[in-house]
Protein backbone atom coordinates (compact mmCIF):
# COMPACT_ATOMS: atom_id res chain seq x y z
CA UNK A 1 0.00 0.00 0.00
CA UNK A 2 1.20 3.73 -0.99
CA UNK A 3 -0.02 6.84 0.32
CA UNK A 4 -1.54 9.11 -2.16
CA UNK A 5 0.06 12.32 -2.82
CA UNK A 6 -1.02 15.46 -2.12
CA UNK A 7 -0.48 18.04 -5.49
CA UNK A 8 -0.88 21.71 -5.55
CA UNK A 9 0.24 23.57 -9.12
CA UNK A 10 -1.04 25.43 -11.54
CA UNK A 11 -2.45 24.58 -14.82
CA UNK A 12 -3.47 26.80 -17.71
CA UNK A 13 -3.28 30.18 -15.15
CA UNK A 14 -5.37 27.88 -12.56
CA UNK A 15 -4.79 26.71 -9.24
CA UNK A 16 -5.27 22.76 -8.66
CA UNK A 17 -5.04 21.13 -5.74
CA UNK A 18 -5.62 16.83 -5.49
CA UNK A 19 -4.69 13.83 -4.37
CA UNK A 20 -3.23 11.10 -6.94
CA UNK A 21 -1.69 7.92 -6.77
CA UNK A 22 2.56 8.66 -6.46
CA UNK A 23 2.55 6.01 -9.57
CA UNK A 24 0.09 7.70 -11.64
CA UNK A 25 1.70 9.48 -14.62
CA UNK A 26 0.75 13.09 -15.56
CA UNK A 27 -1.01 12.07 -18.40
CA UNK A 28 -3.46 9.50 -16.25
CA UNK A 29 -3.39 12.50 -13.71
CA UNK A 30 -4.91 14.71 -16.13
CA UNK A 31 -7.17 13.00 -17.78
CA UNK A 32 -8.31 10.66 -14.85
CA UNK A 33 -8.18 12.36 -11.63
CA UNK A 34 -8.43 16.27 -13.29
CA UNK A 35 -11.20 15.19 -16.31
CA UNK A 36 -8.95 17.44 -18.44
CA UNK A 37 -9.07 15.15 -21.61
CA UNK A 38 -7.85 16.90 -24.09
CA UNK A 39 -4.25 15.52 -23.67
CA UNK A 40 -4.36 12.36 -25.65
CA UNK A 41 -2.84 8.96 -25.18
CA UNK A 42 -1.02 7.50 -28.07
CA UNK A 43 2.25 5.35 -26.90
CA UNK A 44 2.03 5.72 -23.52
CA UNK A 45 5.98 5.36 -23.97
CA UNK A 46 7.43 8.59 -24.63
CA UNK A 47 7.32 7.88 -28.49
CA UNK A 48 4.62 9.69 -30.05
CA UNK A 49 3.90 13.35 -28.28
CA UNK A 50 0.16 12.92 -28.26
CA UNK A 51 0.73 13.78 -24.81
CA UNK A 52 2.61 16.61 -24.99
CA UNK A 53 1.91 19.26 -22.37
CA UNK A 54 4.30 22.16 -21.27
CA UNK A 55 5.90 21.86 -17.94
CA UNK A 56 7.68 24.48 -15.89
CA UNK A 57 8.15 26.35 -19.20
CA UNK A 58 9.63 23.22 -21.38
CA UNK A 59 7.48 20.74 -23.00
CA UNK A 60 7.36 17.25 -22.29
CA UNK A 61 5.69 13.78 -22.62
CA UNK A 62 3.15 14.07 -19.62
CA UNK A 63 3.28 9.75 -20.14
CA UNK A 64 6.92 9.87 -18.72
CA UNK A 65 6.37 12.25 -15.96
CA UNK A 66 4.45 11.68 -12.40
CA UNK A 67 1.36 13.13 -11.57
CA UNK A 68 3.29 13.90 -8.34
CA UNK A 69 6.15 15.52 -9.65
CA UNK A 70 4.06 18.48 -10.81
CA UNK A 71 3.87 19.82 -7.54
CA UNK A 72 4.63 23.35 -7.23
CA UNK A 73 4.81 23.77 -10.91
CA UNK A 74 3.12 25.07 -13.75
CA UNK A 75 1.58 23.14 -16.28
CA UNK A 76 0.04 24.45 -19.79
CA UNK A 77 -2.08 21.76 -21.37
CA UNK A 78 -4.62 22.28 -24.55
CA UNK A 79 -7.58 23.17 -22.86
CA UNK A 80 -5.29 26.26 -22.22
CA UNK A 81 -4.83 27.34 -25.43
CA UNK A 82 -7.96 29.03 -27.07
CA UNK A 83 -9.65 31.59 -25.37
CA UNK A 84 -12.04 33.68 -24.93
CA UNK A 85 -11.53 35.83 -28.15
CA UNK A 86 -11.66 32.61 -30.03
CA UNK A 87 -8.85 29.67 -31.34
CA UNK A 88 -4.85 30.53 -30.83
CA UNK A 89 -3.70 31.38 -34.50
CA UNK A 90 -1.89 27.69 -34.73
CA UNK A 91 -5.29 26.48 -34.31
CA UNK A 92 -7.07 28.48 -36.91
CA UNK A 93 -4.06 27.60 -39.20
CA UNK A 94 -4.14 23.93 -38.28
CA UNK A 95 -7.85 23.81 -39.48
CA UNK A 96 -7.66 26.22 -42.43
CA UNK A 97 -4.64 23.90 -43.86
CA UNK A 98 -6.56 21.02 -42.65
CA UNK A 99 -3.49 19.51 -40.90
CA UNK A 100 -5.50 16.87 -38.98
CA UNK A 101 -7.67 14.16 -39.77
CA UNK A 102 -8.06 11.81 -36.60
CA UNK A 103 -7.29 14.46 -34.08
CA UNK A 104 -5.50 12.14 -31.43
CA UNK A 105 -2.24 14.16 -32.28
CA UNK A 106 -3.12 17.33 -32.92
CA UNK A 107 -3.30 18.45 -29.37
CA UNK A 108 0.21 17.82 -28.66
CA UNK A 109 1.62 19.65 -31.79
CA UNK A 110 -0.15 22.59 -30.64
CA UNK A 111 1.35 22.44 -27.50
CA UNK A 112 4.83 21.80 -29.03
CA UNK A 113 4.48 24.16 -32.18
CA UNK A 114 3.28 26.71 -29.59
CA UNK A 115 6.42 26.84 -27.16
CA UNK A 116 8.28 26.72 -30.42
CA UNK A 117 7.45 29.61 -31.76
CA UNK A 118 7.32 31.86 -28.47
CA UNK A 119 10.74 31.19 -27.96
CA UNK A 120 12.20 31.35 -31.71
CA UNK A 121 9.51 32.89 -33.57
CA UNK A 122 11.43 32.85 -37.20
CA UNK A 123 12.28 29.18 -36.74
CA UNK A 124 12.77 27.91 -40.81
CA UNK A 125 11.59 24.89 -42.20
CA UNK A 126 14.25 22.74 -40.84
CA UNK A 127 14.14 23.93 -37.91
CA UNK A 128 9.86 23.48 -37.36
CA UNK A 129 10.74 19.77 -38.46
CA UNK A 130 13.16 18.88 -36.15
CA UNK A 131 11.05 20.69 -33.14
CA UNK A 132 8.22 18.66 -34.21
CA UNK A 133 9.97 15.23 -34.43
CA UNK A 134 8.97 13.96 -31.25
CA UNK A 135 5.38 14.10 -32.31
CA UNK A 136 3.86 11.45 -34.46
CA UNK A 137 0.87 11.83 -37.11
CA UNK A 138 -0.15 8.51 -38.77
CA UNK A 139 -3.26 10.75 -40.89
CA UNK A 140 -1.33 13.55 -42.21
CA UNK A 141 2.19 13.28 -43.74
CA UNK A 142 3.12 15.71 -41.69
CA UNK A 143 3.29 18.92 -44.97
CA UNK A 144 0.40 19.68 -44.20
CA UNK A 145 1.11 20.44 -40.38
CA UNK A 146 4.37 22.18 -41.02
CA UNK A 147 2.38 24.31 -43.37
CA UNK A 148 0.06 25.07 -41.08
CA UNK A 149 3.72 26.25 -38.41
CA UNK A 150 4.46 28.85 -41.20
CA UNK A 151 0.92 30.05 -42.07
CA UNK A 152 1.24 30.95 -38.65
CA UNK A 153 4.50 32.54 -38.52
CA UNK A 154 3.31 34.60 -41.80
CA UNK A 155 0.01 35.96 -39.90
CA UNK A 156 1.73 36.74 -36.81
CA UNK B 1 2.02 -1.97 -12.31
CA UNK B 2 3.50 -2.56 -8.60
CA UNK B 3 2.29 0.67 -6.41
CA UNK B 4 5.68 2.61 -5.55
CA UNK B 5 6.08 5.63 -3.33
CA UNK B 6 7.24 8.79 -4.73
CA UNK B 7 9.63 11.08 -2.18
CA UNK B 8 11.09 14.31 -3.76
CA UNK B 9 14.55 15.00 -2.46
CA UNK B 10 15.73 18.20 -1.71
CA UNK B 11 19.43 17.12 -0.26
CA UNK B 12 21.77 14.48 -1.01
CA UNK B 13 20.94 12.82 2.90
CA UNK B 14 17.47 12.70 1.77
CA UNK B 15 18.29 10.46 -1.54
CA UNK B 16 20.63 8.29 0.52
CA UNK B 17 18.75 7.15 3.73
CA UNK B 18 16.14 6.26 0.83
CA UNK B 19 17.73 4.71 -1.35
CA UNK B 20 19.55 2.86 2.03
CA UNK B 21 16.31 2.04 2.98
CA UNK B 22 15.28 0.01 -0.03
CA UNK B 23 18.00 -1.31 -1.38
CA UNK B 24 17.58 -2.43 -4.83
CA UNK B 25 13.65 -1.74 -4.13
CA UNK B 26 14.30 1.91 -4.74
CA UNK B 27 15.95 4.00 -7.57
CA UNK B 28 16.95 7.55 -8.66
CA UNK B 29 14.34 9.60 -11.05
CA UNK B 30 15.21 12.34 -13.37
CA UNK B 31 13.41 12.23 -16.64
CA UNK B 32 11.73 9.15 -16.19
CA UNK B 33 11.89 8.73 -19.51
CA UNK B 34 13.64 5.32 -19.35
CA UNK B 35 12.71 4.46 -15.49
CA UNK B 36 9.21 4.60 -16.37
CA UNK B 37 8.83 3.28 -19.23
CA UNK B 38 10.53 0.15 -17.75
CA UNK B 39 8.12 0.43 -14.47
CA UNK B 40 4.94 0.46 -16.86
CA UNK B 41 6.17 -2.24 -18.87
CA UNK B 42 6.85 -4.61 -15.72
CA UNK B 43 10.64 -4.95 -16.71
CA UNK B 44 10.99 -4.76 -12.96
CA UNK B 45 9.41 -3.79 -9.66
CA UNK B 46 10.08 -0.87 -7.04
CA UNK B 47 9.11 0.38 -3.89
CA UNK B 48 10.08 4.00 -4.24
CA UNK B 49 11.26 6.24 -6.47
CA UNK B 50 13.47 9.04 -5.77
CA UNK B 51 13.25 12.80 -7.82
CA UNK B 52 16.69 13.98 -7.20
CA UNK B 53 15.51 16.84 -9.39
CA UNK B 54 14.97 18.95 -6.50
CA UNK B 55 18.37 18.47 -5.39
CA UNK B 56 21.04 21.39 -5.82
CA UNK B 57 23.99 19.81 -5.83
CA UNK B 58 22.73 17.42 -8.63
CA UNK B 59 21.75 20.90 -10.84
CA UNK B 60 25.08 21.95 -10.93
CA UNK B 61 25.82 23.03 -14.68
CA UNK B 62 29.38 24.89 -13.78
CA UNK B 63 32.34 25.56 -16.13
CA UNK B 64 35.38 26.55 -14.73
CA UNK B 65 37.85 25.39 -17.17
CA UNK B 66 36.80 21.92 -16.20
CA UNK B 67 32.66 20.97 -16.84
CA UNK B 68 30.67 19.81 -13.35
CA UNK B 69 27.68 18.60 -14.68
CA UNK B 70 24.79 17.58 -12.19
CA UNK B 71 22.71 14.20 -12.93
CA UNK B 72 19.93 15.72 -13.37
CA UNK B 73 20.72 18.73 -15.44
CA UNK B 74 18.32 18.09 -18.65
CA UNK B 75 19.75 17.55 -21.91
CA UNK B 76 18.37 20.88 -23.11
CA UNK B 77 19.51 23.10 -20.52
CA UNK B 78 23.27 21.82 -20.87
CA UNK B 79 23.16 22.41 -24.71
CA UNK B 80 21.18 25.82 -24.81
CA UNK B 81 24.27 27.11 -22.30
CA UNK B 82 26.47 28.55 -25.26
CA UNK B 83 29.67 28.52 -22.93
CA UNK B 84 29.22 24.54 -22.91
CA UNK B 85 28.30 24.30 -26.34
CA UNK B 86 31.41 26.39 -27.21
CA UNK B 87 34.01 24.68 -25.06
CA UNK B 88 31.99 21.26 -25.62
CA UNK B 89 30.85 20.38 -29.20
CA UNK B 90 31.78 16.77 -29.19
CA UNK B 91 28.90 16.73 -26.71
CA UNK B 92 26.02 18.45 -27.54
CA UNK B 93 26.65 15.75 -30.68
CA UNK B 94 25.17 13.51 -28.64
CA UNK B 95 22.73 15.56 -26.73
CA UNK B 96 20.99 16.91 -29.79
CA UNK B 97 20.25 13.69 -31.14
CA UNK B 98 18.19 11.93 -28.38
CA UNK B 99 14.77 11.21 -28.42
CA UNK B 100 12.98 14.96 -29.39
CA UNK B 101 12.84 17.96 -27.70
CA UNK B 102 10.50 16.69 -25.23
CA UNK B 103 12.87 13.97 -23.88
CA UNK B 104 16.15 16.22 -24.22
CA UNK B 105 13.92 18.68 -22.06
CA UNK B 106 14.14 16.35 -19.09
CA UNK B 107 16.63 13.28 -19.83
CA UNK B 108 20.26 13.83 -18.18
CA UNK B 109 23.28 12.72 -19.62
CA UNK B 110 24.18 10.96 -15.92
CA UNK B 111 20.54 9.37 -15.96
CA UNK B 112 21.42 7.64 -19.92
CA UNK B 113 24.78 6.70 -18.15
CA UNK B 114 23.13 4.66 -15.31
CA UNK B 115 20.52 3.23 -17.84
CA UNK B 116 23.55 1.27 -19.20
CA UNK B 117 22.42 0.22 -22.74
CA UNK B 118 25.24 -0.28 -24.90
CA UNK B 119 23.55 2.15 -27.68
CA UNK B 120 23.33 5.07 -24.73
CA UNK B 121 23.99 8.14 -27.15
CA UNK B 122 25.92 10.16 -24.27
CA UNK B 123 28.23 7.08 -22.98
CA UNK B 124 31.13 7.07 -25.70
CA UNK B 125 31.22 10.67 -26.36
CA UNK B 126 31.67 11.13 -22.57
CA UNK B 127 34.56 8.50 -22.68
CA UNK B 128 36.49 10.43 -25.51
CA UNK B 129 36.50 13.39 -23.15
CA UNK B 130 38.11 10.99 -20.30
CA UNK B 131 35.14 11.81 -17.72
CA UNK B 132 34.75 10.69 -14.38
CA UNK B 133 31.47 9.64 -12.30
CA UNK B 134 31.25 10.85 -8.76
CA UNK B 135 29.09 8.53 -7.24
CA UNK B 136 28.04 9.24 -3.22
CA UNK B 137 25.94 6.72 -1.31
CA UNK B 138 25.42 6.43 2.39
CA UNK B 139 28.14 4.05 2.92
CA UNK B 140 30.85 6.97 1.50
CA UNK B 141 31.74 8.63 -1.82
CA UNK B 142 33.79 7.50 -4.94
CA UNK B 143 34.99 8.59 -8.08
CA UNK B 144 34.58 5.56 -11.67
CA UNK B 145 35.89 6.64 -14.69
CA UNK B 146 33.32 6.31 -17.28
CA UNK B 147 34.82 3.50 -19.39
CA UNK B 148 34.78 1.49 -16.63
CA UNK B 149 30.77 2.17 -15.33
CA UNK B 150 28.96 0.40 -17.98
CA UNK B 151 29.33 -3.80 -16.88
CA UNK B 152 27.24 -5.38 -19.34
CA UNK B 153 23.56 -4.62 -20.91
CA UNK B 154 21.57 -2.61 -18.50
CA UNK B 155 24.58 -3.20 -15.88
CA UNK B 156 26.81 -1.19 -14.01
CA UNK B 157 29.36 -0.41 -10.83
CA UNK B 158 27.11 0.89 -8.72
CA UNK B 159 26.41 -0.89 -5.74
CA UNK B 160 22.89 -0.93 -4.13
CA UNK B 161 22.29 2.76 -2.15
CA UNK B 162 24.93 4.10 -4.45
CA UNK B 163 23.67 7.00 -6.71
CA UNK B 164 26.05 9.62 -9.00
CA UNK B 165 25.94 12.76 -8.09
CA UNK B 166 27.72 14.95 -10.70
CA UNK B 167 30.05 14.12 -14.00
CA UNK B 168 33.38 16.09 -14.37
CA UNK B 169 34.67 16.78 -17.80
CA UNK B 170 38.76 17.72 -17.86
CA UNK B 171 39.28 21.29 -19.40
CA UNK B 172 39.69 20.80 -23.06
CA UNK B 173 43.73 20.56 -23.72
CA UNK B 174 44.56 22.75 -26.59
CA UNK B 175 44.30 21.41 -29.63
CA UNK B 176 41.38 18.77 -28.59
CA UNK B 177 38.57 17.91 -30.60
CA UNK B 178 35.84 15.70 -30.26
CA UNK B 179 32.73 14.15 -31.96
CA UNK B 180 30.04 11.85 -32.01
CA UNK B 181 28.02 10.32 -35.24
CA UNK B 182 25.47 7.08 -35.22
CA UNK B 183 23.78 5.40 -37.98
CA UNK B 184 20.16 5.22 -37.75
CA UNK B 185 17.30 4.03 -40.29
CA UNK B 186 15.12 7.28 -40.13
CA UNK B 187 16.56 11.06 -39.59
CA UNK B 188 15.17 11.58 -35.67
CA UNK B 189 13.99 9.39 -32.93
CA UNK B 190 16.02 6.08 -33.28
CA UNK B 191 18.27 3.77 -31.41
CA UNK B 192 21.62 4.01 -32.98
CA UNK B 193 22.45 1.01 -35.11
CA UNK B 194 25.87 1.67 -34.48
CA UNK B 195 27.97 4.97 -33.13
CA UNK B 196 31.12 6.49 -32.81
CA UNK B 197 33.20 9.05 -30.26
CA UNK B 198 36.49 10.25 -30.95
CA UNK B 199 38.81 12.63 -29.73
CA UNK B 200 42.05 13.92 -30.99
CA UNK B 201 44.60 16.31 -29.19
CA UNK B 202 46.82 17.52 -31.34
CA UNK B 203 50.65 19.41 -30.59
CA UNK B 204 52.23 22.76 -32.27
CA UNK B 205 53.22 20.99 -35.18
CA UNK B 206 49.87 19.19 -35.94
CA UNK B 207 51.09 15.67 -34.59
CA UNK B 208 48.38 13.70 -32.77
CA UNK B 209 49.72 13.37 -28.88
CA UNK B 210 45.77 11.54 -27.83
CA UNK B 211 43.36 9.91 -29.87
CA UNK B 212 40.13 8.10 -27.78
CA UNK B 213 37.71 6.58 -29.76
CA UNK B 214 34.79 4.32 -28.32
CA UNK B 215 31.91 2.84 -29.94
CA UNK B 216 28.13 2.39 -29.06
CA UNK B 217 26.07 -0.40 -29.94
CA UNK B 218 28.45 -2.62 -31.36
CA UNK B 219 29.13 -5.37 -27.60
CA UNK B 220 27.47 -5.63 -24.66
CA UNK B 221 28.99 -2.56 -22.92
CA UNK B 222 30.11 0.92 -24.60
CA UNK B 223 33.35 -0.08 -26.55
CA UNK B 224 36.32 1.78 -25.82
CA UNK B 225 39.19 1.21 -28.53
CA UNK B 226 42.61 1.61 -26.62
CA UNK B 227 44.37 -0.05 -29.90
CA UNK B 228 43.35 3.11 -31.67
CA UNK B 229 44.82 5.18 -29.23
CA UNK B 230 48.23 3.57 -29.63
CA UNK B 231 48.04 3.16 -33.34
CA UNK B 232 47.17 7.04 -33.87
CA UNK B 233 49.37 8.98 -30.79
CA UNK B 234 53.00 10.65 -32.52
CA UNK B 235 51.47 10.15 -35.98
CA UNK B 236 49.83 12.39 -38.28
CA UNK B 237 45.83 13.02 -38.64
CA UNK B 238 46.00 11.84 -42.43
CA UNK B 239 42.88 9.94 -43.82
CA UNK B 240 45.27 7.24 -44.46
CA UNK B 241 46.29 7.01 -40.55
CA UNK B 242 41.79 7.25 -40.08
CA UNK B 243 41.18 4.60 -42.14
CA UNK B 244 43.82 2.36 -40.75
CA UNK B 245 42.02 2.92 -37.16
CA UNK B 246 38.81 2.28 -38.54
CA UNK B 247 40.20 -1.22 -39.72
CA UNK B 248 40.81 -1.72 -35.74
CA UNK B 249 37.31 -0.66 -35.32
CA UNK B 250 36.09 -3.36 -37.37
CA UNK B 251 37.86 -6.16 -35.53
CA UNK B 252 37.51 -4.90 -32.17
CA UNK B 253 33.56 -4.80 -31.92
CA UNK B 254 31.50 -7.84 -30.77
CA UNK B 255 27.88 -6.81 -32.11
CA UNK B 256 25.01 -9.05 -32.51
CA UNK B 257 22.49 -9.28 -35.00
CA UNK B 258 18.75 -8.03 -34.30
CA UNK B 259 16.06 -6.21 -35.84
CA UNK B 260 18.13 -2.94 -35.94
CA UNK B 261 21.20 -4.64 -38.13
CA UNK B 262 23.34 -7.11 -38.37
CA UNK B 263 26.82 -7.95 -37.13
CA UNK B 264 28.61 -7.29 -40.83
CA UNK B 265 26.70 -4.27 -41.52
CA UNK B 266 27.39 -3.08 -37.37
CA UNK B 267 31.21 -3.94 -38.07
CA UNK B 268 31.55 -2.00 -41.20
CA UNK B 269 29.33 1.02 -39.65
CA UNK B 270 32.14 0.60 -36.49
CA UNK B 271 34.93 1.75 -38.90
CA UNK B 272 33.23 4.24 -41.15
CA UNK B 273 32.06 6.41 -38.49
CA UNK B 274 35.99 5.77 -36.33
CA UNK B 275 36.69 7.59 -39.45
CA UNK B 276 34.56 10.08 -39.97
CA UNK B 277 34.77 10.81 -36.12
CA UNK B 278 38.47 11.02 -36.49
CA UNK B 279 38.33 13.35 -39.25
CA UNK B 280 35.70 15.85 -37.70
CA UNK B 281 37.02 15.75 -34.19
CA UNK B 282 40.50 17.03 -36.13
CA UNK B 283 38.63 19.59 -37.54
CA UNK B 284 37.81 21.27 -34.28
CA UNK B 285 41.11 20.59 -33.15
CA UNK B 286 42.52 22.39 -35.58
CA UNK B 287 39.84 25.19 -35.45
CA UNK B 288 39.51 25.86 -31.56
C1 LIG C 1 11.10 8.31 -27.39
C2 LIG C 1 12.43 8.03 -26.76
C3 LIG C 1 13.57 8.24 -27.49
C4 LIG C 1 14.82 7.99 -26.93
N1 LIG C 1 15.92 8.21 -27.70
C5 LIG C 1 17.14 7.93 -27.19
C6 LIG C 1 18.29 8.13 -28.00
O1 LIG C 1 18.22 8.58 -29.14
N2 LIG C 1 19.50 7.80 -27.46
C7 LIG C 1 19.62 7.32 -26.18
O2 LIG C 1 20.73 7.06 -25.75
N3 LIG C 1 18.53 7.12 -25.41
C8 LIG C 1 17.31 7.42 -25.88
N4 LIG C 1 16.20 7.21 -25.10
C9 LIG C 1 16.35 6.66 -23.75
C10 LIG C 1 16.37 7.74 -22.63
O3 LIG C 1 15.66 8.88 -23.01
C11 LIG C 1 17.80 8.15 -22.26
O4 LIG C 1 18.50 7.01 -21.80
C12 LIG C 1 17.83 9.26 -21.21
O5 LIG C 1 19.11 9.84 -21.15
C13 LIG C 1 17.44 8.79 -19.82
O6 LIG C 1 17.44 9.92 -18.97
P1 LIG C 1 16.27 10.16 -17.91
O7 LIG C 1 16.72 11.33 -17.11
O8 LIG C 1 14.97 10.22 -18.52
O9 LIG C 1 16.43 8.82 -17.06
P2 LIG C 1 15.50 8.12 -15.98
O10 LIG C 1 14.46 7.32 -16.65
O11 LIG C 1 15.08 9.09 -14.95
O12 LIG C 1 16.60 7.15 -15.34
C14 LIG C 1 17.22 6.12 -16.11
C15 LIG C 1 17.85 5.08 -15.21
O13 LIG C 1 18.98 5.62 -14.54
C16 LIG C 1 18.77 5.60 -13.13
N5 LIG C 1 19.31 6.85 -12.63
C17 LIG C 1 18.93 8.10 -13.02
N6 LIG C 1 19.69 9.02 -12.41
C18 LIG C 1 20.54 8.34 -11.62
C19 LIG C 1 21.57 8.76 -10.73
N7 LIG C 1 21.88 10.04 -10.56
N8 LIG C 1 22.28 7.80 -10.07
C20 LIG C 1 21.98 6.49 -10.26
N9 LIG C 1 21.01 6.04 -11.08
C21 LIG C 1 20.30 6.96 -11.76
C22 LIG C 1 17.29 5.45 -12.93
O14 LIG C 1 16.98 4.89 -11.67
C23 LIG C 1 16.92 4.58 -14.10
O15 LIG C 1 17.23 3.24 -13.81
C24 LIG C 1 14.92 7.48 -25.62
C25 LIG C 1 13.77 7.29 -24.86
C26 LIG C 1 12.52 7.55 -25.41
C27 LIG C 1 11.29 7.34 -24.58
S1 LIG D 1 1.48 8.89 -25.17
FE1 LIG D 1 3.15 9.94 -24.32
S2 LIG D 1 4.55 9.98 -25.93
FE2 LIG D 1 2.98 8.73 -26.72
S1 LIG E 1 -4.32 13.39 -37.49
FE1 LIG E 1 -4.44 11.29 -37.00
S2 LIG E 1 -2.52 10.94 -36.04
FE2 LIG E 1 -2.32 12.95 -36.74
Amino acid sequence: MVDKVHVKTTINGQEYEFLVEPYMSLLETLRDVLNLTGTKEGCNDGNCGACTVEMNGRIVDSCCVLGAEVNGGTINTIEGMATAEGLHPLQQAFLEEAALQCGICTPGFLISAKSLLEREPDADEHRIRYWLAGNLCRCTGYDKIIKAVQKTQATA
Amino acid sequence: MHPFDYVAATSIAEVNSILAQHGNRARPLVGGTDLLVQLRGGRFDLDAVVDIKGVPEANVLELNGALKMGSAVPLAVMYEDQAVRDAYPGLIDCAELIGGIQIQSRASMAANLCNSTPSGDTICPMIVHSAQVNITGANGDRTVAVEDFCTGPGRNVLEDGEWVLDIVFPAPASGFGAAYERFIPRNEMDIAVAGAASSVTLDGSGKITDALVALASVGPTPVFVTAITDLLVGKEPTEENFVAAGKIAYDAVSPISDMRGTIEQRRHLSGVLTRRTLTKATERAKAG
